[in-house]
């Protein structure tokens, strides 16, 4: 009833091909907005700001990064914490280095360092394919967290070997470091990553989208086609790595305000990886949905004993996590190994033919 | 100049001046070769006959090393402790294969490969309840592992060998040839190949794809425990070995997938370079801790010239 399509009537392919090709689509998207902009931030608290909705939107900025890289072009890739940290690095050294820079810049220019690197690590997926590619990643991951420990130029030579985010104001507003609102730096990060999620909608839409699939789908076919191999699959390297790197940069100077090399370890590539599998591979939307759930699930079990009444210890909590986690992600492939948006996707087409079956 | 000496003269001429420090780096390399090969035997085992990356692997050795502990802390003798625990990695081969493999049948690579990292993660957070995070010492002399050093002295030098060490490498080379062995003479092992090289071929002669999953899991189970004690002996039995898992993967990578005898010299080769890398290299120019990468930098170059890796099956694609 409320996703009746009836009456809405396509003349052209133009308008069959539109981005919301059914109205109440772009109401619900409207809606959505109105609440992130509006809604949330004037009854969220500091606590909602940093530990749920920050982390959201960072963390489904990163994962919007691997899916391009993952659920469009196919190339699986497991050292995403590795290039949020080339990015969170880059950004630090920018932001050092030209303190009058401003930070959108900064950030904006952070991400090309990590699409570099990307490229370069991504140079491999030319000859190597699937789960081979997928440890050659590793050796990215590795290296580069092992690069940020060791070579001290990155963090100015500091004595704790961590980066700290300096107090950086834009339009008089404080966005980033210790003395910044967690208002401010929600809106900051929902309009970097409305930003990006537009550009990443249109990418993926349009012409090289369709190249990065048909790559996914079968590169020999796809070559045989008159598809440049090389182009498309370091194109999608480029793109996710800069998208990643964003993410990054993000992470560190608008929610963490320090980062150490752990940080960028191997459990946050894992994070961001569930986030993709459980929103849906090559789906923008799943991204949304898999953060939702992967930074919701912790906070939401962390609260389930203090309300329960129950006396459990702070590391039993953390214990219970990790396996609930396990399970949710178990459960999740074998209801649904399309993920959550494939969800999304029956429910609507069972709520445009309601009340009839089919 | 200087540089250029200090890459690929100094280290050699280090090798060259002190021959019985290179033989002990050469001898810690082997072990720690050995026991990365034993990790990935348990990878190609169930990836040969499922087509599943199993990233659970490492946290099985943790798990099956915890049990065996944490059982004789409770007081059960050593000995009893070790077939108890091998029931444990049966049962938890039974119930992968139930509750999260069989529905999984026929997803794709990528999903199961997902179900496995899902399924370490819940091993950890059980594996903690109920064992705890600290970390413990492994069993050694109950189960009769000798400990003591044997010390020799080779060009004037001094070597010593960890008693251990012989009987970890001794352990893997008898645990090796019996599962040759069985893949090759026993009927199950065949069963087992047979699956590994056509899944519906081996299916339409009769061969239970649940029956085979149930005892390759239990296999690499059992792999795990002998992992698990060996590692153990050296370094204590924590969450920490976690990471070896991942030290397994470059080993797989050089193989080959499915691969055996990849997954064998794999290791030795991965534990022996990245040691010299390490001491002669490392140290000296890259300020050291070398071992967390070099593994994979090496397996990804030799895979630029070999895509499918040492050992590994031929890469045949067709449209």
């Amino acid at each position: 009833m409320l996703y009746r399509t009836v009456g809405q009537f396509k003349t052209s392919y133009h308008a069959d091909h539109a981005l919301f090709p059914v109205k109440q689509d772009a109401w619900l998207l409207g809606f959505i907005l109105l609440i992130a902009f509006v809604v949330l931030p004037a009854t969220a608290n500091e606590f909602v700001f940093n530990a749920l909705l920050i982390p959201v939107l960072v963390y489904a900025l990163a994962a919007l990064g691997l899916n391009i890289l993952t659920g469009y072009a196919g190339q699986l890739s497991l050292g995403t914490g590795a290039f949020m940290g080339v990015g969170a690095y880059a950004c630090y050294k920018l932001v050092t280095i030209f303190p009058e820079l401003n930070i959108v810049v900064a950030i904006a220019l952070s991400g090309f360092f990590s699409a570099a690197v990307g490229v370069a690590f991504g140079l491999p997926s030319l000859r190597i394919k699937g789960f081979y590619l997928a440890i050659a990643t590793l050796a990215a991951q590795f290296f580069l967290v092992w690069l940020f420990e060791k070579w001290a130029w990155l963090y100015n030579y500091n004595s704790s070997g961590a980066i700290q985010v300096p107090n950086i104001d834009m339009f008089g507003l404080t966005v980033a470091g210790p003395n910044a609102k967690a208002v401010v730096q929600y809106y900051f990060v929902l309009c970097v990553v409305c930003l990006i999620t537009w550009f990443a909608i249109n990418i993926t839409r349009g012409r090289i989208g369709r190249i990065w699939k048909s790559v996914r789908d079968m590169d020999i076919a796809a070559e045989l086609v008159g598809i440049n191999l090389m182009k498309a699959k370091l194109s999608a390297f480029a793109v996710s790595s800069y998208i990643v790197g964003v993410a990054g940069a993000l992470f560190v100077f608008l929610w963490r305000g320090a980062a150490e090399p752990v940080l960028f370890d191997i459990p946050l590539s894992f994070r961001v990886l569930f986030i993709v599998i459980i929103g849906g591979m090559g789906s923008i939307l799943g991204n949304y949905l898999g953060a939702v759930l992967i930074v919701a699930l912790p906070v939401l079990i962390s609260f389930v004993p203090g309300a329960l009444g129950l006396p459990v210890s702070s590391a039993m909590v953390e214990h219970l996590n990790t396996m609930i986690v396990g399970a949710t992600i178990i459960g999740f492939l074998i209801l649904e190994p399309h993920g959550l948006a494939r969800l999304w996707a029956i429910i609507r087409e069972k709520l445009v033919i309601w009340p009839f079956p089919h | 100049m200087d540089f250029l000496n200090s890459i690929l003269v100094k280290p050699f001429a280090d090798m060259a001046g002190a021959p019985d420090f290179l033989l002990q780096v050469l001898w810690e390399g082997l072990v720690a070769g050995v026991l990365y090969a034993l990790i990935a035997l348990g990878f190609v085992l169930i990836y040969k006959s499922s087509r599943i990356f199993n990233f659970a692997q490492g946290i099985m050795v943790v798990f099956a090393a915890l049990t065996l502990v944490g059982l004789h802390e409770k007081g059960v003798p050593a000995l009893l402790a070790v077939p108890l625990t091998l029931l444990v990695m049966f049962i938890l081969a039974v119930v992968i294969e139930r509750v999260v493999l069989r529905p999984l049948v026929n997803q794709p690579d990528m999903i199961l490969f997902m179900a496995t990292i899902g399924i370490t993660l819940f091993l950890v957070g059980f594996g903690e309840i109920i064992f705890g995070g600290e970390n413990k010492v492994m069993i050694t002399e109950q189960l009769y592992i000798p400990t003591g050093s044997i010390e020799f002295e080779p060009f004037g030098g001094f070597v010593s060998i960890e008693q251990k060490d012989v009987t970890a490498v001794v352990g893997a080379i008898l645990l090796v040839a019996g599962l040759i062995l069985f893949l090759n003479r026993s009927k199950m092992g065949r069963a087992i190949r047979a699956l590994g090289d056509d899944h519906q071929a081996a299916l339409s002669v009769g061969i239970s794809l649940s029956t085979i999953w149930v005892l390759v899991w239990f296999i690499a189970g059992v792999i795990a425990l002998v992992t698990g004690i060996v590692w153990g002996a050296r370094a204590g039995v924590s969450f920490a070995l976690e990471v070896i898992a991942f030290k397994a993967l470059p080993v797989l990578m050089l193989g080959g997938l499915e691969s055996v005898l990849g997954a064998i010299v794999g290791g030795l080769a991965i534990g022996i370079l990245e040691k010299l890398f390490e001491i002669y290299w490392g140290q000296p120019l890259l300020g050291g801790n070398t071992e967390t990468w070099f593994a994979f930098v090496f397996a990804l170059i030799v895979l630029l010239f070999r895509p499918q890796g040492l050992f590994g099956e031929r890469i045949i694609e067709r449209v």
